[in-house]
């Protein structure tokens, strides 16, 4: 047994910073590289692509990272777990099999984490018993079957575990919760019995810390966010971890960013719910257990964690088509900016009214002026106001409302007050609007299946 | 006397389907003193007014001088159903940081 293992963040979501991850294996030694891709919008995204093409749904950017990062990682003996399979993590390892053997890779395991797609089980499912209820509203899933674009369970840490204990330098999974990319190490490489919810729990509530890579070193961060130095070479978070469930939270040295009591505490308060309960396939592990010291030098010890059993479900989560949605904006100059921008919404409303169009909802708002604190923004002296850009968006069952609002902002330039600019974008199109179904699901009704690629 | 949210602590907010998190750490024990004792549900909901249309809850994390709120109904329908421009309630930290708190306030 090892008596510490640094794994480290090297991506927050998908579409963070590209390089992040070659940073992470070559900026000094890790053990692990974990990378969360998966949002719910994603899956759904993927799903489509999938549904077009049998090879797609996974995130596209794994080959060619892996082109770059492979070389490094066989020879430092890192291995590599990631969630970014998506709906189809076969045909990702089957991709990154491809770029081993083009840059002359042998010996390269990969286990693949399967079964926790189940859009094609759902009738099973319910005939099974589980109507999948919606968590918030307790309807059953039946209301929106006809319109599902993507349906999984949320597996946890030991699907990856059991591909480690197969060998694997590299899992790919699909929804994995982004905890269990980091729990999984932990467990594997000390030996942690998955019924001590201690340690579940502190290898979750690392997960949790690493999950939106910079957004514990720095970045996002509300406090005295000028001081965080160097933020353009910002370095991703690496947890060093110890058997007995203490870690460490730092970043390479020489990188920008800082990690400090204030920048990991943000983020273990972000996106949660009860503290007392947090919920996992592995855990249910209690945050305001959770304590922090600064040892300074960007180091920070997280210790004295505390959990409790995990539930007998797993969370699912299914995306389904709900109308469709566009957005616009203009921008108005000085003087009168806010003045102007508000008529012309008037008219744009006024001509929709007249138009008989069908809208769930329409939303006009001020940026500049109220887009982000609504209600509590502060009065602005329009005299002061260089500019204001008015953004209306729209959202409707009917494609046809959705599309004639995008033909009625054009006009506005030659139609309505002036001194407006910031229309090149050509007409809005509508864009379908996905609406997520989380459930629950007894875990006797998935079993996940871990399969090995060997180059 | 009156104190300014943004002067003793700091924080982040995200969103969790149609509600928002907002998470509020204090820089020192006197601050979340403060926090603890004055910034309960109600005045969060008070001051989200028109913003979160439902119910507040509050929760403490002593170990990290925080305090986290779960304003229900608050981002139009969550998720890409949203169609606010801060749909993941990314700016509301912030926005609950323009408290002023009245420290002789015994409410």
């Amino acid at each position: 047994m090892r008596d510490k293992i640094k794994i480290a963040s090297g991506q927050g979501f998908w579409g963070d910073l590209i390089d992040a991850p070659y940073n992470q294996v070559t900026g000094g030694d890790i053990d692990y590289l974990v990378m969360d891709y998966l949002a719910e919008v994603t899956m759904s995204i993927l799903q489509k692509q999938k549904n077009k093409n049998p090879k797609l749904g996974y995130a596209k950017d794994i080959p060619e990272l892996m082109k770059r990062i492979l070389p490094v990682c066989v020879e430092k003996k890192i291995k590599v777990i990631t969630n970014g399979g998506g709906v189809n993590p076969v045909a990702c390892a089957e991709a990154v099999v491809e770029v081993a053997k083009s840059l002359g890779i042998n010996n390269l395991k990969i286990a693949v984490v399967l079964g926790d797609d189940i859009k094609d089980r759902l009738d099973e499912i319910i005939n099974a018993g589980c109507n999948l209820n919606n968590m918030d509203t307790g309807e059953p899933i039946t209301k929106v079957k006809n319109d599902i674009l993507s349906a999984n369970v949320y597996f946890g840490a030991l699907p990856i575990v059991e591909g480690l204990k197969l060998g694997a330098d590299i899992v790919i999974t699909g929804r994995t919760t982004d905890t269990g990319l980091t729990l999984a190490p932990m467990i594997y490489e000390f030996g942690w019995d998955k019924d001590n919810f201690n340690l579940m729990s502190a290898g979750t509530v690392a997960g949790h810390i690493l999950e939106c890579g910079a957004q514990s070193s720095g970045g996002n961060f509300l406090g005295d966010w000028q001081s965080i130095p160097n933020m353009a070479e910002i370095g991703f978070p690496i947890a060093e971890a110890f058997p007995n469930g203490e870690f460490i939270i730092t970043k390479h040295k020489g990188t920008g960013g800082k990690v400090s009591f204030e920048t990991v505490a943000e983020q273990l308060v972000y996106e949660i719910g009860d503290p007392k309960a947090y919920i996992t396939p592995d855990c249910v592990a209690d945050f305001s257990s959770i304590k922090l010291e600064d040892l300074g030098n960007d180091r920070v010890k997280v210790f004295n964690i505390t959990g409790e059993k995990a539930t007998e479900f797993y969370k699912v989560s299914c995306s389904y088509s709900h109308g469709y949605s566009a957005s616009a904006s203009l921008t108005y100059s000085w003087p009168q900016a806010l003045t102007k921008a508000k008529a012309a919404d008037k008219i744009l409303r006024k001509r929709l009214e007249n138009l008989n169009l069908n809208f769930e909802e329409v939303r006009s708002e001020y940026i500049g002026y109220n887009s982000c604190h609504g209600p509590l923004s502060t009065e602005i002296d329009e005299d002061k106001i260089n500019e204001i850009m008015l953004r209306v968006a729209v959202r409707s069952m009917d494609y046809g409302s959705v599309e004639r609002f995008g033909k009625e902002i054009a006009p506005l330039i030659l139609t309505g007050p002036p001194g407006v600019t910031g229309f090149a974008g050509g007409r809005p199109k509508p864009s379908e609007v996905v609406a997520y179904w989380p459930a629950l699901m007894p875990k006797d009704l998935v079993k996940p299946e871990v399969k090995i690629i060997e180059v | 006397m009156k104190i300014n949210l943004l002067d003793i602590a700091h924080g982040r907010s995200g969103d969790k389907g149609d509600a928002a998190n907002i998470g509020i750490i204090a820089y020192d024990d006197k601050g979340f003193e403060i926090i603890k004792k004055y910034l309960t549900a109600e005045k969060v909901k008070k001051h989200f007014d028109g913003i979160c249309l439902g119910k507040v809850e509050r929760y403490e994390l002593p170990n990290l001088r925080a305090l986290n709120f779960l304003l229900h109904n608050t981002l139009g329908g969550g998720g890409t159903v949203s169609l606010k421009f801060d749909a993941q309630g990314k700016t509301l930290a912030a926005a609950l940081l323009r408290m002023e708190i009245d420290v002789n306030d015994k409410n």
